[in-house]
C-alpha cells in the first residue's frame, strides 16, 4: 500500500509540444493506440465456440432476461491484441526499477506461477470433502508453520486476503479479547502514531474503536513520552508500524510493547514491511500480539493492479483463542478444517471471508519460502536493506535525507532539496519517469514534507542501482539550474502525459456508456 | 541465490559505502536482545525442481475436480477458462505491476479496470462499479456498511437464503458497528416466500440483503422486495454467488436494486481453493460517493488526450484515514483482469450461450437425479444449481461418492452444520464442463449408495 498524491493537484500545466509528434494513426511505433473494448466490438462475433443448448421447459421462474447485457462481441485474435496492447502501456517489476516505498516491489518468480496452477492444487473446489484435499491441508499448514517460525508467535490466521483485511482481523481479535475481559465498553481508544499507513486509523474506526494520533519525534520514531502520556484505562491499544513507514526501526519497541501491556491494552504491528527483517528479528520477540504480513509484499505474490494479496495475521497466546473461523487442526486421522464458531473449542470472533483465505496466494508464497529456504530469507532481508542504505548513502549530499543514521529496506528524502527550485516531489517523481524508472511514493510518510520514499528491495543489482543515482543525482543538477519547466512538463515520453485528476473527481465518468 | 543479484564482493563494496563493517551494522537500531544470531530452524534452500516436487507431492494428496466428475457449487464453481484469459494474465507487464498510482505508466490497468467497471455496470444492470473486492463475501458486508452510511440507519434484514459465508462475515462487521441484523437462514424444503422477508422491514432498516439465485438454488423476484424496502426507505442489496446467471436472468439493477454485489470467480478465476477471487460492486450514480474501494475514472492528458486515472479518493483511507468508507486498499486487480478479459472472449452472445449451456445442463441433472430412487429434487426454479433431499445424511453420500473418484457436491450442512433438520440436504451444480459421461457416472453412483 502506498499513498501516492495525499489530495494534492496534479492539474497539468499546459502541453509546449502538444501533438507536435502525433502520427495519423494515432500509434507511436511500438506504443500502438488502443480503444476501449467497448468500441471495437460488434454483434455476431465471439471468442469462444459453444454449442447452442436449447431449453424447452426453462426453471428460470419467469425471471428470464429481457434486454440484452451490451456486451461487445470480439474474436479471439482482437481480444489478445487488445490486451496484448493495454499491457505495453504498463510498468511491472518485470520492467525495470519500481521503488515504490511501502510497496516492495520484488522480483515474482515464474515457478511460483507454475505451482499455483497445478492439477490438484489451482483447481481444488473450496468445499471438496477435506477428506480429498488433506495436500491442501497439508500445504496451509506449512504456511502456518513457516509463518509462525519466522515471527515466533504461537498462532496464525491464514483467512485475510490482504493487509487492510489483516488488521480487520487483529483488531476484532483484539476487540474479542477485552469483550471476554468485560473492558469492551470502557477501552474505546487506539493510539495511533501519525506516520502510520492511511489503513490503520481507517481499521480501528471500522472496529469502532476511536483514534488517537500519536506524534513523532525529530528522529522519525514514536515519541515515547507523548505515547505515554495518552495511555490510560480507556486505551485499548497502539496499531504500530515497524519498521516504521519512515523506513526506520523503533528503537524503542520493546519499552512500547512492555507500556501498553501494563496499561492493559494490546500492541498491534503493522507488518507491512516486515521484509526488512525477516530471519533476523522475530515479532514474538518484542511484544507484539498481533501483526499482520502481507505476503504479496514480503514473500512476492503478484499483485498486478493492486491485488489480490493476503493478509495472515498472527497472534500471540492471549488472543489465539480469538482467531477467526476457518482455521486447519490436525489430528491422528489427517487435517481437518474448523469452519464454524459452533464447531470451534475456542472463542472465534466470527468470519472475515468467504471460504478459507487466498489459497493461489499462499502456494505463491510457500514456494518463494522454500525456495529461499532459512538463511536466503535472511540474506533477502539483508540485502534489501543493504540496497537502500546504499541509495541513501550515495544520494545523501545531493538530496535531503529525512532522519540520519542507518536505515532499513527504504530510505525516507524529503522536499528541502527542491527548495527554491519551483521543482515539487511531484515534478521530480514525473521526471523520473521519462528517464526510465518507476518512481518512489510521494508525498508519504505525512510526518515530512514532500516525501519521497524509496524502496529498492533485495532483487535489484548495484549496476542498476548505480544508474539509478546517477539519473536522480543528474535531475537534481538539472532543478537546481533552474529547469523546472522540463520537470513540470514532464513526463513526455508515455502514453500519455499528465492527466487531469481534478477534471476526473469533479464530474467522474466511471464508466463507457454507447452514444445516444 | 538464483532471485539476489547481489554478489559477495558488491555487498561488501556497498557495505564499505556506507560505513558498515557487517550486515549487523546496519541493524543497530534493533535491540540487542531481539537480534538473532543464527538462522532460524527452518529448512535450507530448494532448487527450482524441488520445489515442483514438493507441490506435485502435495497436489497428489488431493482430488482435483478437473479429473473427477464434480459437482459442487455454492458460491464457487467450475467453469471452462479459455486458454487466452491465462496467457494474457501473465504478461509481466499486467501480473507485476502494481496499484496504478502514476497514471502515465499505468493506463494498461488503468484501462483493463475501466472496462471491468463497466461490464460489472452492464452485467448487474446498475450505473456504476467499483475497481473490485476481495471476494463476493466481503463485498456484501461492505454494501451493508455502505447502506448504514448512505440511509443513517442501523439494521439490515437478511433474506434466507443469502449464502452463510456472506452472512457470517457481513455479522463480523456488523457486530464491531452496533449494526443489528435480523432474518434467520430459511428452509429449502419450503418455497421462498418474498412476504417472510418484507415483514421484516421497518422504519428503522438500512437496507434489505436478497441472494438470487440463493443458497438452495431458488430464483427470487426482487421487485416487490426492493419496493417495500423503498417504501420504508431502506435499500435493496442484491447478492449474485454465480455471476454467469446474469447470461440468462434479469439484472437486479432492472429490478429495483440500489447495491448488487457479486463474487466474480466464475467468469476467468479458477477455483484455487477458495481464493483469490474477485468481488464485484456496483450501484447508482446517486450513491457512488459512499462506495467502497477504489474506482476509475475517464479525463484528459495535456495534450488532450483520453486516458484513466484513480478517482474519487476522497473516500478513500489514505486520505480520509478514519472518516474512510472502508479501510480497503489491496483489491482484486489481477483477478479483475482474468474477469475482463474473460468476458471480453465471451461478449453478448458467447455469455448467453454459456449461461444457456449452464441451465441445460442443470436441467438435464435435475430431471435425471428425480428419477433415482432416494433422491428428491426440491426447486421449482434454479439457474445451475439446485437442492436435493437424499434418503441418507448428504455428508455420508458426500464421502461415499469421494471413495468412487466422484465430487457429488456440497452437504447443506457443511455450510450450516447447526440446521441438523437439513442433515439430509445436498446443492448439486451443474455447468459446461459437465459431460453427459459424469452425470451418468453420479446417477448410477447415487443408485449404488442410496
Amino acid at each position: 500500500m502506498a499513498d501516492m498524491s495525499q489530495g494534492r493537484s496534479n492539474v497539468p500545466h499546459g502541453g509546449s509540444q502538444a501533438a507536435a509528434n502525433r502520427t495519423i494513426s494515432g500509434s507511436k511505433g511500438l506504443e500502438l493506440a488502443e480503444p476501449l473494448i467497448f468500441e471495437m466490438g460488434e454483434a455476431g462475433r465471439c471468442g469462444v465456440d459453444f454449442a447452442d443448448a436449447k431449453v424447452s421447459n426453462d426453471r428460470l421462474n419467469g425471471m428470464r432476461r429481457k434486454a440484452a447485457v451490451g456486451l461487445p462481441g470480439l474474436s479471439e485474435p482482437q481480444v489478445v491484441r487488445h490486451y496484448t496492447r493495454l499491457s505495453q502501456k504498463n510498468f511491472g517489476i518485470d520492467s525495470g526499477f519500481y521503488p515504490l516505498g511501502s510497496c516492495t516491489m520484488k522480483h515474482n518468480p515464474r515457478i511460483n506461477e507454475r505451482v499455483a496452477r497445478m492439477k490438484g492444487l489451482g483447481d481444488l473446489h473450496p468445499l471438496q470433502p477435506t477428506s480429498t484435499a488433506q495436500g491442501a491441508l497439508e500445504l496451509i499448514d506449512t504456511l502456518a508453520t513457516w509463518i509462525k517460525t519466522l515471527c515466533n508467535m504461537p498462532a496464525v490466521a491464514m483467512s485475510p486476503a490482504a493487509g487492510a483485511h489483516g488488521e480487520l482481523c487483529g483488531i476484532m481479535s483484539i476487540k474479542a479479547a477485552l469483550e471476554a475481559r468485560g473492558e469492551a465498553a470502557t477501552r474505546t481508544r487506539f493510539l495511533v502514531p501519525e506516520s502510520a499507513h492511511g489503513t490503520n486509523p481507517a481499521t480501528a474506526a471500522a472496529c469502532g474503536f476511536t483514534v488517537d494520533s500519536i506524534p513523532a519525534t525529530e528522529r522519525g520514531r514514536v515519541d515515547i513520552a507523548a505515547f505515554k502520556a495518552k495511555l490510560g484505562p480507556d486505551v485499548a491499544g497502539i496499531m504500530l508500524t515497524n519498521p516504521n513507514t519512515c523506513g526506520l526501526f523503533e528503537n524503542d519497541i520493546i519499552d512500547i510493547a512492555a507500556a501498553i501491556h501494563e496499561a492493559g491494552g494490546y500492541f498491534y504491528c503493522d507488518g507491512a514491511n516486515f521484509n526488512a527483517i525477516v530471519g533476523r528479528v522475530r515479532p514474538g520477540d518484542l511484544g507484539v500480539d498481533c501483526m499482520h504480513l502481507n505476503l504479496h509484499k514480503t514473500f512476492s505474490t503478484p499483485h498486478g493492479g493492486g491485488g489480490p494479496g493476503a493478509g495472515p495475521v498472527v497472534l500471540s497466546a492471549a488472543l489465539a483463542p480469538f482467531a477467526p473461523v476457518p482455521y486447519v487442526i490436525h489430528d491422528a486421522d489427517g487435517f481437518e478444517m474448523v469452519e464454524h464458531k459452533a464447531d470451534s473449542d475456542a472463542q472465534p470472533f466470527g468470519r472475515l471471508k468467504g471460504f478459507h483465505g487466498q489459497m493461489g496466494v499462499f502456494i505463491r508464497a510457500l514456494a518463494f519460502m522454500l525456495s529461499h529456504g532459512a538463511e536466503g530469507l535472511l540474506q533477502a532481508s539483508t540485502d534489501a536493506v543493504l540496497n537502500a542504505n546504499y541509495l541513501r548513502a550515495k544520494l545523501q549530499d545531493v538530496m535531503s535525507v529525512s532522519f540520519d543514521g542507518m536505515c532499513m529496506h527504504e530510505v525516507l528524502f524529503d522536499d528541502r532539496f527542491l527548495k527554491d527550485t519551483g521543482v515539487t516531489t511531484l515534478d521530480f517523481a514525473k521526471a523520473m519517469i521519462d528517464e526510465g524508472f518507476h518512481p518512489m511514493t510521494m508525498y508519504f510518510p505525512l510526518v515530512v514534507h514532500g516525501a519521497l520514499l524509496m524502496e529498492p528491495t533485495e532483487s535489484e543489482s548495484k549496476d542498476t542501482l548505480d544508474l539509478f543515482i546517477k539519473t536522480l543525482r543528474g535531475l537534481t543538477a538539472r532543478a537546481k539550474a533552474g529547469e523546472a519547466q522540463s520537470f513540470k512538463d514532464a513526463p513526455v515520453l508515455t502514453p500519455r502525459r499528465r492527466l487531469d485528476e481534478t477534471a476526473a473527481a469533479r464530474k467522474p465518468v466511471l464508466r463507457w456508456t454507447p452514444e445516444a | 541465490m538464483r532471485y539476489l543479484p547481489l554478489t559477495e564482493s558488491d555487498r561488501a563494496e556497498m557495505l564499505a559505502t556506507i560505513g558498515a563493517k557487517s550486515a549487523v551494522d546496519m541493524y543497530c537500531d534493533v535491540p540487542k536482545q531481539a537480534l538473532l544470531d543464527a538462522p532460524v530452524d527452518l529448512p535450507t534452500y530448494k532448487g527450482e525442481m524441488e520445489v515442483e516436487a514438493v507441490f506435485a507431492a502435495m497436489a497428489a494428496k488431493n482430488l482435483s475436480p478437473s479429473s473427477a466428475p464434480c459437482f459442487l457449487g455454492a458460491g464457487a464453481y467450475r467453469h471452462h477458462i479459455p486458454a487466452t484469459v491465462d496467457y494474457m494474465l501473465q504478461r509481466g507487464e499486467f501480473l507485476t505491476a502494481y496499484t496504478p498510482y502514476q497514471p502515465e505508466v499505468a493506463q494498461g490497468t488503468l484501462q483493463y479496470l475501466f472496462e471491468f467497471q463497466t461490464q460489472v455496470a452492464m452485467l448487474t444492470g446498475m450505473e456504476v462499479a467499483n475497481a473490485s473486492m476481495y471476494d463476493g463475501a466481503t463485498a456484501c458486508s461492505e454494501a451493508v456498511l455502505m447502506a448504514t452510511r448512505a440511509t443513517h440507519k442501523h439494521r439490515a434484514v437478511l433474506a434466507g437464503g443469502l449464502h452463510p459465508h456472506y452472512r457470517d462475515v457481513t455479522a463480523t462487521s456488523a457486530h464491531s458497528l452496533k449494526i443489528e441484523l435480523v432474518g434467520p437462514n430459511s428452509d429449502p424444503s419450503r418455497p421462498a416466500d418474498p412476504a417472510s422477508v418484507i415483514d421484516l422491514i421497518d422504519d428503522a432498516t438500512a437496507c434489505v440483503v436478497v441472494q438470487s439465485p440463493d443458497l438452495f438454488g431458488r430464483i427470487i423476484d426482487l421487485k416487490p422486495i426492493a419496493e417495500a424496502a423503498h417504501a420504508k426507505g431502506a435499500l435493496l442489496v442484491a447478492v449474485v454467488t454465480e455471476v454467469v446467471s446474469l447470461g440468462l436472468l434479469e439484472a437486479p439493477g432492472n429490478q429495483g436494486a440500489d447495491i448488487v454485489v457479486a463474487e466474480g470467480q466464475s467468469l476467468g478465476n479458477a477455483l484455487s481453493y477458495g481464493g483469490p477471487y474477485v468481488g464485484l460492486f456496483a450501484t447508482t450514480s446517486k450513491l457512488v460517493r459512499q462506495m467502497p474501494g477504489r474506482v476509475v475514472g475517464e479525463t484528459l492528458d495535456v495534450e488532450g488526450q483520453r486516458g484513466w486515472v484513480l478517482t474519487l479518493s476522497t473516500r478513500e483511507q489514505h486520505i480520509r484515514r478514519e472518516k474512510a468508507t472502508s479501510n480497503i486498499c489491496t483489491n482484486s486487480g489481477l483477478c479483475a483482469l482474468a474477469f475482463t478479459i474473460h468476458a471480453s472472449l465471451l461478449g453478448e452472445e458467447g455469455l448467453s450461450r454459456l449461461a444457456r449451456l449452464n441451465h441445460a445442463k442443470a436441467c438435464q441433472l435435475a430431471d435425471r437425479l428425480a428419477k433415482v430412487k432416494g433422491v428428491e429434487v426440491l426447486n421449482d426454479s434454479f439457474f445451475n444449481e439446485f437442492t436435493v433431499k437424499l434418503s441418507k445424511p448428504a455428508k455420508d453420500v458426500v464421502e461415499a461418492l469421494a471413495k468412487r473418484g466422484i465430487l457429488g457436491g456440497v452437504p447443506v450442512t457443511r455450510l450450516l452444520p447447526t440446521r441438523s433438520d437439513l442433515a439430509n440436504m445436498l446443492l448439486v451444480s451443474a455447468t459446461e464442463c459437465n459431460s453427459d459421461n459424469d452425470i451418468d457416472a453420479l446417477i448410477k453412483a447415487l443408485e449404488e449408495i442410496l
